[in-house]
């Protein structure tokens, strides 16, 4: 029998526990970045090996100083060359619109105003929670075979890479049945988020930790010392917020309240011209 | 427009009115929370959390890394205090704190006075160390010192005893001494040090003279300069505002590990 009426169905696109560490990883990455920044702000500059006073400049700087007119300006200044970041880095308004000599802006920080003890706070309580929801998110994917099934690309697909990126480039999208998977594209960028990012954002935060530097005295240096590794985070942050940014654009350009649905309720709707199911 | 179109776009206009209206209140609900009293308090789980699984990971003894002579930051930054305002101090460093001696006492069967003439006698130990400040600078230093040990041995702990205390010389801007604290796993680490040298010199007074505690799986801000008593205390509810330490009073975690 067919039914040819059913061009459009909902089907169970995304399991429980996928949707909760979802948005679970969605506030503790907003908290964890924006507390983040407020702990950078402390010190907002960032260098490569052991120490800070190696003799070497810093790779990034955030300053507030006098223009020749007397102006006061924010710079930046990156591997040695000088921009003028007034308004955003270096110099910006606080909460009260007063400005003020800080790395990134009130609005980008939590707390907004220059506080690192409560930044602190909020940071390395929900670095527990990401770290927590991760390994969940980790165990069922592996367990249920999410993981091998969903985002492992199969071997014939890693040919169709060049396609995938000109259909990305040109914004199309897979539709139908087809939609029902993720695009070779889309499965190699979770996993390099999920097995190379966030692995490397943790893995850098605790290389920061001095009492975990003595775990095994050295291990640090592995990838160039304690300031390495915090440009290292602070690298591996940034580009986390550049993934969010393209996923978010995905999202919105492929249908986004489709897509928000599977993410809240699980059911994602395939419209298709082909008979349903034919028999 | 169809009724049920209607309703859909309503129904869209409504959600992502939700999803940015959520955004905005979780940061200000964030911001607010901050202000309270009870919020921190939670956030707090997380020392706790960290300080048990840190412990859990590392020995009791586990060293912290330490530098060649090659890695030294040509000069240590001063951070700070960098020169103790207190007649009595600068009278102790134009003298070269000949007259100055620590003092001990508290929870000990036999509280003592050392001189730096002392202390400098007594079996000392010289690590090059990386100092991470909790703003997020490190600097290496090769820092020369008795270890804690060594002084506690004079002047033996009673078994309450469970804090080492540090009171120190310079006053804060809040009008409040500085001091700090550490447990007696930490009081008894090798690599805890009360030093007396900084790179084969004299320790400087704008990095702590004549005596600054070194414990170096920690964070700088436990790391007391101007060491002027030490006192065993069984807690620390009693001493400063009862959290610790300096910064500890201003909210930051006892347990400076990360």
């Amino acid at each position: 029998m067919t039914s040819s009426a059913a061009r459009s169905y909902l089907y169970e696109r995304h399991a429980l526990l996928v949707r909760i560490t979802h948005w679970v990883n969605v506030v503790a990455f907003i908290v964890l970045l924006m507390s983040g920044l407020q702990i950078f702000n402390a010190h907002p500059n960032l260098y490569w090996g052991k120490s800070s006073y190696s003799g070497d400049p810093p790779l990034l700087r955030m300053t507030a100083k006098s223009a020749p007119n007397g102006e006061r300006i924010g710079v930046t200044r990156v591997f040695g060359r000088d921009f003028e970041t007034t308004g955003v880095f270096g110099l910006s308004r606080d909460s009260r619109g007063a400005w003020t000599e800080r790395g990134f802006p009130s609005w980008l920080t939590l707390p907004g105003d220059r506080w690192l003890a409560m930044g602190r706070r909020w940071h390395f309580f929900f670095a527990w929670v990401f770290v927590i929801n991760g390994l969940l998110y980790l165990a069922y994917s592996i367990a249920s075979r999410h993981l091998t099934r969903d985002l492992v690309p199969e071997v014939k697909e890693w040919r169709t890479v060049g396609q995938s990126i000109k259909d990305h480039l040109r914004f199309r999208h897979p539709t139908g049945e087809a939609a029902k998977h993720y695009n070779v594209l889309q499965k190699i960028t979770y996993l390099v988020v999920v097995f190379v990012l966030l692995p490397l954002v943790v893995l850098m935060g605790l290389a920061m930790s001095p009492w975990l530097n003595s775990l095994w005295p050295g291990w640090v240096d592995l990838v160039g010392g304690r300031q390495s590794a915090r440009t290292l985070h602070f690298v591996a942050a940034w580009a986390l917020v550049a993934f969010v940014l393209i996923h978010v654009f995905e999202v919105i350009i492929s249908g986004v309240w489709n897509n928000l649905r599977s993410m809240i309720t699980g059911r994602y709707r395939i419209r298709t011209e082909e008979p349903r199911d034919a028999t | 427009m169809p009724r049920d179109q209607q309703s859909r776009v309503s129904r869209r206009k409504v959600l992502a009115q939700l999803f940015t209206g959520a955004g905005a209140a979780l940061l200000a609900g964030c911001e607010a929370a901050s202000r309270t009293q009870w919020f921190p308090k939670i956030l707090g789980v997380g020392e706790h959390l960290t300080r048990g699984a840190q412990h859990l990971l590392t020995s009791r003894r586990s060293m912290a890394q330490e530098f060649e002579e090659a890695d030294l930051s040509p000069q240590f930054r001063s951070n700070g205090t960098s020169n103790p305002k207190s007649p009595a101090y600068q009278a102790h460093a134009r003298n070269g704190f000949a007259d100055w001696a620590l003092q001990l006492g508290g929870l000990v069967a036999s509280p003592a006075t050392l001189t730096l003439a002392q202390l400098r006698a007594m079996p000392s130990r010289t690590q090059i160390t990386r100092h991470d400040c909790v703003e997020g600078w490190s600097a290496i230093g090769k820092w020369t010192g008795v270890p804690l040990s060594e002084v506690l041995a004079r002047v033996k702990p009673s078994d309450s005893a469970r804090y080492v205390v540090f009171h120190c010389a310079d006053q804060m801007s809040s009008g409040d001494l500085y001091y700090e604290s550490i447990d007696m796993e930490d009081a008894y680490h090798p690599q805890t040090i009360l030093a007396y040298g900084l790179n084969d010199a004299v320790l400087p007074i704008a990095n702590g003279a004549p005596l600054r505690l070194r414990v170096e799986r920690q964070l700088g801000y436990k790391m007391a300069k101007y060491v002027m008593r030490i006192e065993l205390v069984g807690s620390f509810a009693h001493v400063g505002r009862g959290k610790g330490g300096y910064w500890e009073d201003r909210g930051y975690e006892w347990f400076a590990g990360i």
